[in-house]
């Protein structure tokens, strides 16, 4: 779960790290209102869970009302990258130095926290670290141990911050890392690391990811979800409990497992198909759970035909038959429908499909076979 | 052979009592493993099904001599319930439990390694060595002993691909599910040295998907280690960038992770890649020759 910078800032200020006064505003007037208790000049910015906000025009500074008020009308309902800005976080003007880069993320590979630091952050940081690696330094953090000191002296000395600046910046660089571990993050990165004009260390930036799996332990947290930003039809799924992602095509898909699934995918691909989603029904064969399946992908109108893939293992297939057939009672689906039912009892769910006699089904019993004939039924 | 679990596993099933450990632990004994213990808190000497349950794995493993323990609790307990075995000096645990967090995943990893268990999963459908022991929850009747090793991050892909080469008139050495979590406790190399040292292993067939680097870290080792074929199949080449498809740990983040890359780095290292899950089977039949 990706947080807006401003719920970022929430957990930063709860840990000590120091950010600049700001107030999240979700209207024009909300918008100047906060500036002007805020005190000239503001910086205005769109909330969006995507980078490369400053360079879209989704932040502006704004010296007087009247220049707040155009730039918060301007941004407030903005186009950046897909995300349509609905909410805005208006922040006190820093006084800027230098610009630093800060992260912590999981490592998979090493299986280790790793913190990053680099003198050039701010824009492009991404462009400065492929053009001179020695200029993003990292190690990794033994999660038994936790953040030393030493772990701040040493990035902060490699990575050529200045004497003055040594110390403040490790302090910094611990408090993150309480970010990361206490609230269960993924990812906590600052960019631009700000360095002011009176030599303070500043976050004036945060991208926070949650570890979903983690959120009962964080109740404040799951509050915070931002339904907005999700495409409704996978917060339908998503309340129904299904793990539903929207593709862009007009086959529709349904199996269970997540990693068939995906093959599935695939496999409609090579057929020379377009996916519409990715929906894992898990090890369900519930009517219920198959009919809130296919009442979501049919909620999307690019649908004109569907996959059901199912290789049932401890599922059998006779009950996903019956779940199919009462969901097909219930649904009533106007597009054909292809399923492909292989694995435990497959012979006698294909019968009980076969004498349900449902309109526009039809049953395939490879996975190849399924995936060229739903591509040909979806034109 | 087999690798990890077989005719000498005693195992050992922590949430036995729940709905779904009851279920799958008479299933496993059903098959032939023989399961000699369950660990519940608070309901210690009871029995399920004439299988003793105690209150500790530290009890457990004195009365029953368990060497391998099976996860079945909830995720918010389960790496308590890991650390608890890894406590009582169980050498194998394989965690079939969905949902751990990540942070309880890493500290879990990282003291584990320190010690002398082997943790297999989460998030994983288990390891069936065919004809000597099942545990976890792969559908055995599909499966008959053989040759070929099997390694996946996913189940029911593991199930769909074992039945192809099953199909083919393959057998399984072993098939091992090592989850699609971010941090498995057993990674592919991990699994595939054990195969490697297995002398009835002929083939070993991994069976990857997107996120991570844990398949192109796989691929440089079979370049430098490994002296059989491998055969691989990647899952998610039409996954969209920064979308969870299903699995914690299958994420393509920004350029990295995607299945294109990780197809190229195994096959630029000599590891044959099938485009489908029947392909897999084609290339099976190529490599040790036609069975049926």
């Amino acid at each position: 779960m990706d947080l807006l910078e401003y719920q970022g800032k929430q957990l930063f200020r709860k840990h000590g790290v120091p950010v600049p006064d700001g107030a999240h505003a979700d209207s024009v007037r909300g918008a100047v209102d906060a500036a002007e208790e805020l005190g000239f000049p503001v910086v205005i910015k769109a909330q969006v869970q995507i980078g490369g906000r400053g360079k879209a025009g989704g932040i502006k500074v704004a010296n007087d009302p009247e220049e707040a008020k155009r730039h918060a009308e301007a941004i407030l309902g903005m186009d950046i990258r897909g995300f349509t800005v609905h909410e805005l976080y208006v922040e006190k003007a820093s006084s800027i130095d230098e610009e630093y880069y800060a992260a912590i993320v999981f490592d998979r590979s090493a299986k280790k926290p790793m913190v990053m630091l680099s003198r050039m952050g701010g824009m492009d940081v991404e462009e400065v670290a492929e053009r001179d690696p020695e200029a993003m330094r990292m190690l990794h953090v033994d999660p038994l141990i936790g953040f030393q000191h030493f772990h701040g002296r040493r990035l902060a000395f490699e990575a050529g911050i200045a004497p003055d600046l040594i110390r403040p910046v490790g302090t910094m660089l611990g408090k993150l890392y309480d970010v990361f571990e206490e609230e269960d993050a993924t990812l906590v990165e600052v960019n631009p690391l700000l360095v002011t004009s009176e030599r303070e260390v500043v976050a004036l930036d945060a991208k926070v990811t949650i570890d979903g799996n983690a959120l009962y332990r964080h109740p404040d947290l799951a509050e915070l979800r931002d339904v907005s930003a999700e495409d409704p039809q996978e917060r339908m799924a998503k309340e129904r409990g299904l793990t539903y992602v929207k593709l862009d095509g007009n086959v529709g898909i349904l199996g269970n497992g997540a990693g068939l699934v995906m093959s599935t995918l695939d496999v409609v691909a090579q057929a020379g198909g377009r996916p519409a989603n990715f929906l894992d029904a898990g090890g369900g064969s519930k009517a219920e759970a198959i009919t809130s399946a296919v009442e979501v992908i049919l909620s999307d109108e690019k649908v004109s035909a569907v996959l059901f893939n199912i290789f049932g293992g401890i599922t059998r297939c006779d009950e996903v038959a019956k779940g199919l057939i009462e969901a097909f009672r219930q649904v009533e689906p106007e597009v054909p429908f292809v399923v492909r039912l292989d694995g435990t009892n497959d012979e006698e769910g294909r019968r009980l499909l076969a004498e349900a006699e449902l309109p526009n089904v039809h049953t395939e019993a490879t996975m190849l076979g399924a995936a060229e004939r739903v591509v040909e039924l979806a034109g | 052979m087999a690798v990890l679990v077989d005719r000498d596993t005693r195992l050992c099933v922590a949430g036995i009592t729940g709905r779904e450990g009851t279920f799958h632990t008479l299933r496993n004994r059903d098959y032939g493993t023989n399961v000699v213990s369950g660990v519940t808190p608070g309901k210690g000497g009871q029995d399920v099904d004439g299988i003793p349950v105690f209150d500790t794995f530290h009890t457990a493993v004195a009365e029953t001599g368990a060497n391998t323990a099976m996860i079945f609790v909830p995720p918010r307990f389960a790496a308590d319930s890991i650390l608890e075995a890894e406590d009582a000096g169980i050498e194998l645990i394989v965690a079939i439990t969905e949902g751990i967090p990540a942070h309880d995943e890493l500290r879990v990893y990282n003291h584990l390694r320190r010690g002398g268990s082997r943790l297999v999963g989460p998030n994983c459908p288990g390891i069936l060595s065919p004809g000597k022991a099942n545990v976890g929850i792969i559908p055995a009747q599909f499966f008959k002993e053989g040759n070929v090793g099997l390694v996946s991050r996913s189940g029911t892909l593991t199930y769909q691909i074992g039945n192809e080469l099953a199909q083919r008139g393959f057998g399984n050495s072993s098939i091992v599910g090592i989850g699609g979590d971010p941090v498995p406790g057993s990674s592919f190399i991990d699994i595939i040295a054990l195969f490697e040292a297995d002398p009835e292993t002929e083939l070993i067939v991994m069976c990857g998907e997107i996120g991570g680097s844990a398949e192109e870290e796989a691929a440089e080792y079979i370049a430098e280690k490994v002296s059989g074929p491998v055969l691989a199949y990647i899952a998610g080449f039409t996954a969209p960038p920064g979308k969870t498809m299903g699995h914690a740990g299958a994420i393509v983040s920004g350029s990295k992770g995607t299945a294109a890359a990780k197809a190229e780095a195994l096959e630029a290292r000599g590891v044959r890649v099938g485009r489908n899950p029947t392909q897999v089977a084609d290339v099976a039949v190529e490599i040790l020759g036609a069975r049926v």
